[in-house]
């Protein structure tokens, strides 16, 4: 009694999240997004009505981290999966967490036509420029002359193209209702990213039509960097590549 | 009785599906089942609450329909050959996770992009799994719009019981083709409830989970050892039609509209005095193998024909366990065998 | 009674639908019936066919490799089909638009101005209607009659006008057969 009046609880596990610890490696920023997602199902109170939709990659394990119902995709169909338990269950919330070969390689034309056909549904969009999961290949949104097992001089545009930015790809068409990059090196970044992924949620409560959020994630494993030196690297080479903000928002274009 | 509608087979299969309760589609347009698609469109989007999407790709549909039914959804897919090709990871995803579902394929000629006439090459496909990993769907053929009818609502039927996909093996012919068809009553009360096992809201409920997949062998092996169980169960749900088979000459074995041709040549025989059995399987999965042995205790000579290289052949040997001798006779690449072909056939055969 | 038709002509000339009038009429009369079209590239704008099969019993091959009727609405198609009739079999042939004889003496042939007539009715569009007269009559394989019912429930309601031409159109291909 007296120590609960001394001892104020100031930080707790969402009640979004199960207890099952997470396998991601250190520094890895799957975590925190676990966490902001969990905390925006918290803050609408919508856990016990949403599905959440597991990729094939690294967060293929979402599936046991997400304390609401949960089904794990093929790679890259995960935005078709949610169209179709979206049909079917219109009233519950329905949620896709995908990497960036899931959804920017293997599944573009799925999150491209999701995306046109204005499907109510919430993606996570996870861009770290590398595939985690099979051992650092090179990631359709991985920089111009980044070092990977399949790009080992470095990614070259001349033959393997430019590094894709989905957001300005999405924004391109009508249907979108938001679409906004975040990223999580500063603390000011996550409290940014916390609130574009609740506003993703929000407008899928709303009805508002399809909304994605990509999070610029580290990868210090695949990189071969320290997870500080990641999160600098991630400052210094993705961000100016992959600009934050608002590319996409219903509400201040209507 | 019900009444008598002229309906084409594509046609028919949707109008049977939308009968038997489904109300959500997903598919891309491929000759020759367009007709099914466009039927699917006109109806199910004036159905309040219902789904009909074309989507972007064959991959995308099947990737819906899984959603779909993980859902609770009645949910069917339609294509042609190439196109199933295209669905088979997801129909592997569907198998592991035990969604049920009713896929339709209106063969054509192939491999590759092929022809678009009738043809029968994708038995092996549908009937021995199609897709990677240990599974089989239930596999029904029907040989008339009747059938199509029919056959359609017991696979939404059938698939709901073992929660397992279900596919109706048709060809271009079948789905082109009109003849009169009744829908017998069907009572929506009859198909069972998801809501022990289907993703929604949890409220008072522990979250459920649909995994395809588990990284600890000894965990997999459960999961398949439980897909091969229920693939034992199954076994009794096989259906087939025999035709004279009192004492034949020779036995045809043929399923789907060869099977509609070869009853002609068994009329034309009679009259040159030659007498032709026929066993008919209506499932492909599961494949009447006891039904065939039985037969090949009495009958000394089969002829299996096909529109294909030979492929239901092979099950229909491991039926007769070289009791009986088994010959093939097949057309490929869309020619559709004749009845008269098949009685030279069989004339060759009894000299 | 047992009659295997098929239908040609180009794309256009509402073959499928003189195929479809019969089996729906078969259908009507309690009959076994079977339509089966020829289908792909074809079926847009260049040669199109359709087999029926109506019978008493029931139909067995869908497929019909050697017709006992055949309806040879241009030259193509008869060129094409015209072996394969059966002996003893029927053609109607649109006298309109061939202008050869047919080879074979083993067939009955009936030949149908079914262009002009459908010109004189003031609408082209009916001459397959003129030429399904024809095969009806001949044939007796379904009543006249029926075939309107068929008409009616095909075109339906808002077509009455339409319907009327056809069965003016049907009626003027009977009266070449029963005078």
């Amino acid at each position: 009694m007296g120590v609960k009046k001394l001892m104020k609880q100031v930080f707790t596990k969402p009640k979004s999240l199960t207890d099952v610890p997470f396998t991601y490696c250190p520094g890895c920023h799957h975590g925190i997004i676990h966490r902001l997602v969990a905390e925006a199902m918290d803050d609408l109170n919508i856990a016990e009505d949403t599905i959440g939709i597991a990729p094939v990659g690294c967060a293929v394990f979402a599936y046991l981290f997400f304390e609401c119902d949960m089904i794990v995709a093929a790679h890259g169909r995960a935005p078709a999966i949610a169209t179709g338990i979206k049909r079917v269950k219109p009233d519950n919330i329905v949620f896709t967490y995908q990497g960036d070969g899931d959804l920017a390689s293997i599944g573009t034309a799925e999150i491209v036509h999701a995306a046109n056909r204005g499907e109510k549904i919430t993606v996570i969009f996870v861009n770290n420029a590398i595939y985690g999961m099979t051992g650092g290949q090179m990631a359709p949104t991985t920089l111009e002359g980044q070092i990977t097992q399949t790009s080992p001089y470095g990614r070259d545009s001349k033959t393997m193209g430019m590094p894709i930015r989905i957001c300005e790809l999405l924004s391109t068409l009508n249907s979108p209702a938001y679409i906004a990059r975040v990223a999580l090196t500063k603390p000011a970044y996550i409290v940014k990213a916390k609130k574009a992924i609740k506003k993703a949620f929000q407008y899928q409560l709303d009805g508002k039509g399809f909304a994605l959020v990509e999070v610029l994630s580290t990868c210090p494993t695949s990189w071969g960097l320290s997870p500080k030196e990641a999160n600098e690297w991630l400052n210094e080479k993705m961000i100016p590549y992959y600009p934050l903000g608002e590319f996409k928002n219903v509400e201040e274009v209507s | 009785m019900e009444e008598r509608l002229l309906m084409k087979g594509n046609e028919a299969i949707g109008e049977a599906a939308i009968h038997a309760g489904c109300r959500y589609y997903f598919g891309y347009p491929i000759t020759p089942q367009s007709e099914l698609i466009a039927y699917m469109a006109k109806r199910l989007l004036k159905i309040k609450g219902a789904t009909f999407i074309q989507a972007e790709s064959e991959i995308a549909a099947i990737n819906m329909v899984y959603g779909a039914s993980a859902a609770g959804g009645r949910v069917m897919t339609s294509s042609s050959s190439p196109g199933i090709s295209l669905k088979q990871e997801g129909i592997s995803y569907l198998a592991c996770a035990e969604l049920p579902c009713v896929i339709v394929n209106i063969m054509r000629g192939g491999p590759g992009l092929g022809s678009i006439q009738p043809a029968q090459g994708d038995y092996f496909q549908a009937t021995k799994g199609g897709g990677h990993g240990d599974y089989h769907l239930i596999v029904f053929a029907p040989s008339s719009v009747q059938e199509l009818v029919d056959l359609t609502i017991r696979a939404f039927s059938l698939a709901d019981k073992y929660r397992n996909p279900a596919m109706i093996l048709g060809d271009g012919l079948l789905g082109q083709m009109m003849e009169p068809v009744q829908f017998k009553e069907f009572d929506e009360k009859n198909i069972p409830s998801k809501e022990d096992w289907a993703l929604g809201s949890s409220h008072g409920r522990k979250p459920r989970r649909i995994v395809p997949f588990d990284l600890d062998p000894n965990e997999l092996e459960k999961i398949v050892n439980k897909l091969g169980q229920k693939y034992q169960d199954m076994q009794k749900e096989v259906e087939y039609e025999v035709v004279n088979i009192d004492n034949p000459d020779i036995v045809i074995v043929a399923y789907g509209s060869i099977a509609r041709i070869v009853k002609t040549t068994i009329q034309k025989a009679k009259q040159e005095g030659i007498n032709i059995g026929l066993v008919r399987p209506i499932t492909l999965y599961p494949f009447p193998y006891a039904a065939i042995e039985e037969v090949a205790n009495k009958v000394d000579k089969f002829l299996v024909t096909e529109m294909s290289l030979g492929q239901m052949v092979e099950d229909v040997k491991l039926a007769v366990k070289g009791k009986s001798q088994v010959s093939f006779y097949g057309r490929t690449g869309g020619v559709v065998i004749s009845p008269i072909e098949i009685l030279q056939e069989v004339k060759k055969l009894l000299d | 009674m047992l009659d295997e038709i098929i239908i040609a002509g180009f794309g256009g000339q509402g073959i499928l639908l003189m195929g479809r009038l019969i089996a729906h009429a078969g259908m009507l009369e309690g009959k076994h019936v079977a339509w089966m079209p020829s289908y792909g590239p074809e079926m847009r704008g260049g040669t199109a066919n359709c087999t029926v099969i109506i019978s008493s019993e029931e139909v067995a091959s869908p497929v019909v490799p050697n017709p006992l009727s055949l309806i040879a609405m241009n030259l193509p198609s008869l060129d094409k089909f015209e072996p394969l009739v059966e002996k003893g079999g029927t053609i109607i042939v649109n006298q309109s638009l061939i202008s050869r004889n047919i080879y074979r003496d083993d067939v009955e042939v009936v030949k149908v101005p079914a262009n002009d007539i459908a010109n004189e009715l003031g609408n082209l569009r009916v001459a397959n209607m003129v030429a399904l007269g024809s095969y009806i009559a001949k044939s007796k394989s379904v009543k006249m009659q029926t075939v309107f019912e068929a008409l009616e429930q095909t075109l339906g309601k808002g077509s009455e006008k339409i319907i009327e031409l056809n069965k003016e159109a049907l009626k003027r291909g009977e009266k070449i057969i029963i005078g």
